[in-house]
C-alpha cells in the first residue's frame, strides 16, 4: 500500500517551471552538545561547530535542490553546555513548530530527549551515538540512527583483520564507560568472525594532563612495559574511546606489531582523505564553507538531513510520521560517497552503511569486506543483523 | 600479371569494405594520459599525456581535435588529431568532469562538477560565454535531436534538469534515482534515458511531459543488486537497442527500446563505465576502469571479442568518423 502511493508520487512529481504556488518549507532541529574532550593528538580536538557544519552544508544541499521543487529548508540548533536539559531543548523546538530533529547527544540525553518528543509526534536523527543499547533494548519508534553503531564500527575493523589473517589479537581497553562498551563490541566480533583474543589488559585512567611538555619520553618507556610479556598477538587492538592512551600504542609496543581500534588503523564512518566516489566534491564543498575538514560527525550529520531531504523531495511531504513510513519502505536509499546506497533497517532503524578503515592519512580499506556473506545484503554483515535484534519497535 | 594486378584490386575492395579502421582515444584517469587505438588492428598506437584527472572525452565536430575534460587542472584540454599533441586549452569553470557540443559544433556545455554549474563555452574563440545553476554534482549532459534541450543530471540532488540552450535557463526538472550519471536520447527524440548509479536503475522519461515513464531494473544471476550500478548509456541509430554499462557488475545490458527488457549481459572488464560505438556501429567500446581495459562487442553478434589494454583507470572513450 505504502509501496504504491509512492510509486504514484515519484511519477507524479515532475518538476515545470509553474511551480505550485506555495512554497514546502521543512523546519529541521539541531540539538547539539558541546563537549569539551581532551585528545592525545591536536590534530583530533573537536571543533565548536563539530556536527552542526556538517548538518549547516546538507542544508545547503537540500536547497539547491529544493529550489526546483519549490521546497525550502531550515536548521534550528540548540546547543547544549554539558548540564542543559535534553528535554527542555525539545519543547523549544516543539513549540516553533519542528518535528525533525539532528540530535547529537549521549545515549541517556537522548533517550530523555526521545521521550520528551514522542507525545508531540517528534522524531530524532541520532547523528552521534554509536551505543549498541540504542539500537537493542532501549530502541525508539521516533530514533533513526544515522551513526553506525560499535558493534558496527567493531565488524568491520574485525572483518578487515581476519581478511589479512590477523586474527591473534592483543586488547587493551581504557577504565571509562564507553571504552568498556568497544571493548565488548570487539569481544563479540572475534567471536563473530573468528579472530581469537590471546590476552586482554585495561590500561587505568590515573588522570593527569594528556600533554606535557616533555612527555613523550615517559611515554617511550612506559608503552614498552606495559604491552610486554603477552602471548603472541598478530594485531594489538584498543578501545580507547576516551583518547587516555590508544594514541600512545603505534611504534611503541614491546614486540613490533600493528596497531588498530581507537588508534592505528580505525573504523569510522568519515575520513577527511577520502575522495572515492565522488566524494572529493564533498570534501570541497565542505573545506570550502568551514575552513576545515569534514569529521565522522560531520558527516553523520550530513547524512541525517540529506535523508530528511531526500524523503522529503520523493514524498513532496514534510511531516515526521510520513518521512519516516517512507524511509522504513522499500523505496527509500540515499547516496553518501560510499559505493553503495544507504537504506534503512526496518528492525531497529539503523542506517546500513559501508565503514571506512582509515589510519590517519589515507582510507585503508572499506567494509564489508569481500567473502562475508548475506542473503539480502552484505551491508547487514555489519551491527546487529535481523535475527540478533532485540529492539521491539513501538 | 593482369591476374595479380586485379587480385589486388580486389583484396583491397575486400579489405574497404570489411571493416574500415577508425581511431579512438581513451581517457585514463589516473595515469594522466590518453591513449589512441586503432580499431583495425586493436592495438594502442600512442599513448598521449594530459593534464591531471582526464575524464569527459570527445572529438570536435570538425574532427581537428579530441577535448579532453582534466578536472584536477580545471581545464578542457585540446589534444590536435595530427600530431597527437596537446595544441591549446579551454576556460572550462572549476573540476570539469563531462561535456557535450551544441548541433553545429561551435559551443561546449561543461558540467562542472565543484560549482553547481553548467558552463558554456565557445570552441573557436577559447572564451566562457555564459552559465546555468543547476543542482548538486552536475555530470550527465547530452542535446536533444534536434538541439532545442539540453540535459544536464546532477548527482546529488538526483535530477535530470532540461535546459533551453537560448535562454541558458532550466525549465523543467525532473527527479530520478539516487546519484543520476548520464543521460542519452533515442534518436526520434521521444525518450530521455537516465541512469541512476546508486540506485541502479535508468528512468525512461518522457521529454514533453517531463514525468518518468519507465523504470529499468536488471537482475544478473550471482551478483549482488547492490554492485549493479549503471553509469554509460548508448543507443544505436535505428533505435532498437540501448546498451547500458552497469559499473562494478562488470556487464553490459542489452535493452529492447520497444518493450525496455533486458535482452542479454554482456561479460565485460571490470567497473565499466562509458562506451562509444565505431561510425559503423559495427563495435562498441567501453571502458573498464579496474581492469585498466577496453572491452570490443560485437554489436551484431552481441558478444566481446576483444580487449585492449590501456592505461590506469580508463573513464571515457571517442572514436573518430572516418
Amino acid at each position: 500500500m505504502i509501496r504504491t502511493s509512492v510509486v504514484a508520487t515519484l511519477l507524479v512529481i515532475a518538476v515545470s517551471p509553474v511551480l505550485p504556488a506555495s512554497t514546502l518549507d521543512v523546519k529541521i532541529g539541531y540539538i547539539g552538545s558541546i563537549e569539551k574532550m581532551t585528545t592525545i593528538s591536536l590534530l583530533e580536538m573537536p571543533a565548536p561547530n563539530a556536527g552542526l557544519a556538517g548538518a549547516q552544508l546538507a542544508i545547503d544541499d537540500n536547497n539547491t535542490t529544493g529550489k526546483f521543487l519549490n521546497q525550502s529548508f531550515a536548521l534550528q540548533e540548540i546547543m547544549l553546555n554539558g548540564e542543559g536539559d535534553p528535554a527542555a531543548a525539545v519543547q523549544k523546538l516543539a513549540d516553533a513548530g519542528i518535528s525533525l530533529i539532528v540530535a547529537d547527544l549521549p545515549a541517556d540525553a537522548l533517550i530523555k530527549a526521545a521521550d520528551a518528543g514522542r507525545e508531540r509526534g517528534l522524531v530524532f536523527f541520532n547523528a552521534g551515538a554509536t551505543d549498541d543499547r540504542l539500537r537493542q533494548d532501549d530502541c525508539r519508534m521516533n530514533v533513526v540512527h544515522v551513526a553506525p553503531s560499535r558493534a558496527m564500527l567493531a565488524d568491520a575493523l574485525a572483518q578487515y583483520l581476519v581478511w589479512k589473517h590477523w586474527t591473534r589479537w592483543f586488547l587493551v581497553f581504557g577504565s571509562h564507560e564507553p571504552d568498556k562498551l568497544f571493548a565488548d563490541a570487539l569481544r563479540r566480533s572475534a567471536t563473530r568472525f573468528g579472530a581469537r583474543i590471546v590476552q586482554e589488559r585495561e590500561f587505568k585512567d590515573t588522570g593527569g594532563a594528556r600533554r606535557t611538555d616533555t612527555g613523550l619520553v615517559q611515554i617511550q618507556s612506559q608503552i614498552p612495559l606495559f604491552t610486554q610479556s603477552a602471548p603472541d598477538y598478530d594485531v594489538l587492538v584498543t578501545a580507547d574511546e576516551s583518547q587516555v592512551f590508544a594514541n600512545y600504542m603505534p611504534f611503541r609496543t614491546s614486540q613490533p606489531r600493528p596497531v588498530a581500534g581507537s588508534a592505528g588503523l580505525e573504523p569510522t564512518s568519515w575520513d577527511a582523505s577520502f575522495g572515492q566516489w565522488g566524494a572529493l566534491q564533498l570534501q570541497s564543498r565542505f573545506t570550502k564553507k568551514f575552513s576545515r575538514w569534514m569529521t565522522a560527525l560531520d558527516m553523520q550529520a550530513w547524512t541525517a538531513v540529506r535523508m530528511i531531504g531526500e524523503a522529503v523531495s520523493r514524498t513532496n511531504l514534510a511531516d515526521a510520521k510520513t518521512i519516516v513510513s517512507y524511509m522504513r519502505g522499500p523505496d527509500f536509499a540515499v547516496a553518501a560517497f560510499k559505493g553503495d546506497k544507504l537504506t534503512l533497517r526496518d528492525w531497529d532503524l539503523q542506517l546500513r552503511q559501508p565503514i571506512l578503515l582509515a589510519d590517519g592519512r589515507t582510507v585503508v580499506s572499506v567494509s564489508p569486506q569481500p567473502g562475508f556473506l548475506h542473503q539480502n545484503s552484505e551491508l547487514d554483515t555489519l551491527g546487529f543483523d535481523r535475527p540478533d535484534t532485540k529492539c521491539q519497535l513501538k | 600479371m593482369p591476374l595479380r594486378f586485379l587480385l589486388g584490386i580486389g583484396l583491397a575492395m575486400l579489405f574497404a569494405n570489411s571493416a574500415e579502421a577508425f581511431t579512438a582515444y581513451v581517457s585514463n584517469e589516473k595515469s594522466n594520459t590518453v591513449s589512441k587505438i586503432d580499431t583495425d588492428s586493436w592495438k594502442v598506437t600512442k599513448t598521449i599525456k594530459v593534464g591531471q584527472r582526464p575524464r569527459g572525452i570527445a572529438y570536435t565536430k570538425d574532427q581537428k581535435y579530441v577535448l579532453v575534460a582534466c578536472g584536477d587542472d580545471d581545464t578542457i584540454q585540446l589534444i590536435d588529431t595530427q600530431t597527437d599533441a596537446v595544441a591549446g586549452s579551454l576556460p572550462s569553470g572549476p573540476d570539469p568532469e563531462f561535456f557535450t557540443a551544441g548541433p553545429d559544433g561551435k559551443l561546449l556545455y561543461v558540467a562542472n562538477e565543484n560549482d553547481n554549474t553548467v558552463t558554456i563555452i565557445d570552441i573557436q574563440r577559447r572564451a566562457l560565454i555564459g552559465a546555468v545553476q543547476v543542482g548538486v554534482e552536475p555530470e550527465g549532459m547530452v542535446m536533444s535531436p534536434d538541439g532545442k534541450i539540453l540535459i544536464n543530471t546532477s548527482e546529488t540532488t538526483n535530477m535530470a534538469h532540461f535546459i533551453d540552450p537560448v535562454k541558458r535557463e532550466v525549465v523543467a526538472s525532473v527527479l530520478v534515482d539516487q546519484r543520476p550519471r548520464f543521460a542519452a536520447f533515442t534518436p526520434d527524440g521521444t525518450e530521455l534515458w537516465v541512469s541512476a548509479e546508486v540506485g541502479g536503475t535508468v528512468s525512461v522519461v518522457d521529454p514533453v511531459k517531463h514525468v518518468v515513464e519507465h523504470r529499468i531494473e536488471f537482475a544478473i544471476p550471482g551478483m549482488r543488486s547492490d554492485a549493479i550500478q549503471p553509469v554509460g548509456i548508448n543507443i544505436n541509430r535505428d533505435g532498437k537497442l540501448a546498451f547500458v554499462a552497469l559499473g562494478p557488475a562488470n556487464h553490459v545490458a542489452v535493452i529492447d527500446i520497444k518493450t525496455h527488457k533486458v535482452l542479454k549481459y554482456l561479460l565485460v572488464g571490470q567497473r565499466v563505465w562509458h562506451m562509444e560505438f565505431t561510425p559503423d556501429e559495427k563495435y562498441l567500446l567501453t571502458t573498464n576502469g579496474l581492469s585498466n581495459d577496453v572491452s570490443v562487442i560485437d554489436v551484431a553478434g552481441l558478444k566481446v571479442v576483444n580487449t585492449v589494454q590501456v592505461g590506469e583507470l580508463p573513464w571515457g572513450v571517442t572514436i573518430s568518423d572516418h
